[in-house]
């Protein structure tokens, strides 16, 4: 058992002949990820990396029957291809890019919620199962298949998390990067409850940031549903609070969002929290008795 | 990217939304000339600087004369305003918004900003207008009223017409809001606003609503759709190394340590600070070199680091993905003889070819000192700077 994608998970990829596409479909095929295909407009009919290039997403998912698709077209164009394949039938998307505007995802996001589409993302890593599929541009060398769940809302602290969990031998069910844009496909809540109810994983490691509420949102939810041991890290203890225009943001957020509110808050939920990124294996360690 | 009020105002009066006449200048004569040009007997002058709080530091003032206006500008233009919103050093004060009194009967608060929990576009308005609504949301939350827009639908006048009798508006007022409502939120979508407010929107002597301030931050991701707000940046409003920083792609934030740090991923940078002072040493800045950290963009990072005097070591933490450590050892060797790096340089590398980029710095002769693990390397930064504090 993992979450999200195993070994049988059939993926596409949209922007498939561009540099991105292509480098990491060929990391993720080499990882043994079963890549069925990829969409490029314009470019169906051609094979690319010895895999059908297909025009629509509508197209590649009626052909393959595909069960992913991993998005690394550029951010303007990000809303229409989350939309484009929310709408073919694919059941779970993980958008790669950054930068894409957020009222693109305002809509992005309402719509896949619709459809009951998952998406991860955008700006995030991807998401992993270890020694299985490798969906996104995380180093694929540095996982080993293993206990922990691993969700983030940062790619380089989240391989740190999957180094640590390795070198202590625990390994990871699957890691999942959740991305750090405002507007994020899933939410903490939505990977903590996949890693609850999997039973392959025995302890879940959170790593938050600074900004918005959805650490303390987390802990509330960890608080009443989660019963697997939980380390949290938050980063941005020592970041600057900055210069501020206008009230608008603080009072949406009531005052919430520092990392010593979002530590009390997990905290008070039961979960371990280090201090020091370096002590996400040693704090797994101590609440586990590995 | 944040707007002048100035600017904030020209959009508003471009959606046909009630602001007052006035002249944006940079001169302290022109001030007195847009005095005489508006008319009347009683003006507003406005120092325009990107924060809040301008009020209390003495930035806006009520003017009777030409001669009043011109002394205000002379007091503040090449200035620099320190607010409670901008950091110690302040903002510079490059134009000067003159304006037409407004007679005020009432204040009230109407702001909207991109919700992360509802994921929706949030406005937020209350009675309590002015400078304290920020402790009105903490103690009193119930007195501000929201109106939350779905993202597939736009805002409906329904919900203009109800945020209006909760505010106890009446009469000509509910019309006047629901045309303020439902043009703010044609602006914000059409301008890719990130946060909107309008602090105070007041009632007039004459029971009219009236925009009195304006302030637009917008998405910074969708600048590339926007051409024309992005002719409106000020870039004298920007700290000066952070921009060149953005030249480069890099994400950098001057903080008033003494050891610089560079790092890949803004999430490990921000960790990296953290352990730096966990191990009782001080940041000098956060810096996020971005997933391609390039020979050139290393070098560019050391330049920028070592231009703040306070820094006496410096760490590199990079976490190799996808790129090989091997080369940004190179990199880091390349800039460290370019740039003649004087202070300590401790390099933790991880990741892919993170031996052979040891090798690397091993070999290279310089003062480059090797971590073998991130802890390690907060220690040994924090020592080289001259230990903690």
């Amino acid at each position: 058992m993992s979450i999200l994608i195993d070994k049988n998970t059939k993926v596409i990829c949209q922007g498939f002949t561009g540099s991105q596409g292509t480098f990491h479909s060929e990391q993720a095929i080499e990882y043994g990820t079963k890549m069925v295909g990829g969409v490029t407009p314009g470019k169906g009919g051609q094979v690319h990396l010895d895999l059908p290039v297909f025009n629509t997403v509508q197209q590649a998912f009626d052909e393959t029957g595909a069960d992913a698709s991993v998005i690394y077209v550029p951010a303007a164009f990000c809303k229409d291809s989350i939309l484009e394949a929310a709408n073919s039938g694919i059941k779970l998307i993980v958008c790669i890019t950054e930068g894409i505007p957020t009222l693109d995802m305002l809509v992005a996001k309402e719509s896949c919620d619709q459809l009951g589409v998952q998406l991860i993302g955008p700006n995030c890593p991807g998401v992993i199962t270890p020694g299985e599929c490798k969906i996104g541009i995380m180093p694929g060398h540095i996982h080993l298949p293993g206990k922990v769940g691993i969700v983030s809302r940062s790619g380089t602290l989240t391989y740190e998390a999957v180094k640590q969990t390795t070198d202590h031998g625990f390994g990871q069910s699957s890691c999942v990067g959740i991305g750090g844009d405002p507007i994020p496909g899933s939410n903490f809540i939505d990977i903590l409850a996949l890693f609850e109810a999997d039973a392959q994983t025995e302890a879940i490691v959170m790593i938050g940031e600074i900004g918005g509420t959805a650490e303390e949102e987390a802990a509330a939810y960890i608080k009443a549903n989660v019963s697997k041991p939980v380390v949290a890290y938050i980063a941005g203890v020592t970041a600057p609070a900055g210069k501020r225009m206008g009230h608008a943001g603080a009072i949406i957020s009531g005052g919430k969002g520092t990392a010593d509110e979002k530590f009390a808050a997990l905290q008070d939920a039961g979960v371990k929290t280090v201090r020091s990124l370096a002590e996400i294996g040693s704090g797994l360690s101590e609440i586990t008795g590995w | 990217m944040n707007l002048h009020e100035y600017q904030a105002k020209q959009l508003f009066a471009e959606y046909g939304l009630p602001v007052s006449a006035g002249i944006a200048v940079d001169t302290a004569s022109d001030a007195a000339a847009a005095v005489k040009k508006i008319g009347g007997s009683k003006w507003v002058v406005k120092a325009q600087v990107h924060a809040g709080g301008r009020g209390k530091a003495g930035g806006v003032k009520l003017v009777d004369s030409p001669e009043e206006a011109e002394a205000f500008a002379e007091k503040w233009l090449g200035k620099k305003m320190v607010t409670y919103q901008t950091d110690a050093g302040g903002q510079p004060v490059s134009k000067i918004l003159v304006e037409t009194c407004t007679d005020i009967a009432q204040e009230l608060y109407l702001g909207a900003v991109v919700d992360r929990s509802s994921r929706r576009v949030v406005f937020m308005a209350s009675v309590e207008g002015g400078v304290e609504i920020e402790k009105v949301a903490v103690e009193t939350p119930e007195k501000i009223l929201r109106a939350t827009i779905d993202p597939l639908t736009g805002a409906q006048p329904y919900q203009a017409r109800d945020l209006a009798f909760r505010l106890g508006l009446k009469g000509v007022q509910i019309k006047q809001f629901t045309n303020l409502f439902l043009g703010l939120a044609k602006l914000f979508h059409d301008k890719d606003l990130a946060l909107l407010e309008i602090n105070p929107l007041v009632i007039t002597d004459e029971g009219n609503l009236h925009c009195l301030d304006g302030k637009i931050n917008i998405d910074s991701n969708a600048m590339y759709r926007q051409p024309e707000l992005l002719e409106m940046h000020d870039p004298s409003q920007d700290d000066e190394r952070e921009a060149q920083a953005a030249k480069w792609e890099l994400n950098y934030v001057a903080l008033d340590g003494n050891i610089g740090c560079m790092v890949n991923g803004a999430g490990l940078a921000m960790g990296t600070m953290d352990i730096v002072q966990l191990h009782g040493g001080s940041p000098a800045n956060f810096l996020d070199v971005g997933g391609g950290a390039t020979k050139e963009r290393v070098t560019e990072a050391f330049k920028i680091i070592l231009s703040d005097e306070n820094v006496a070591a410096v760490l590199v933490n990079i976490f190799g993905g996808i790129v090989r450590c091997d080369l940004i050892a190179e990199g880091v060797v390349g800039a460290v003889n370019e740039v003649g790096v004087q202070v300590p340089v401790v390099v933790r590398l991880e990741g892919n070819n993170a031996e052979l980029g040891r090798e690397v710095l091993v070999k290279s002769g310089l003062n480059i000192i090797a971590a073998t693990s991130l802890s390690d390397a907060a220690e040994k930064v924090v020592t080289a700077a001259g230990g903690a504090q």
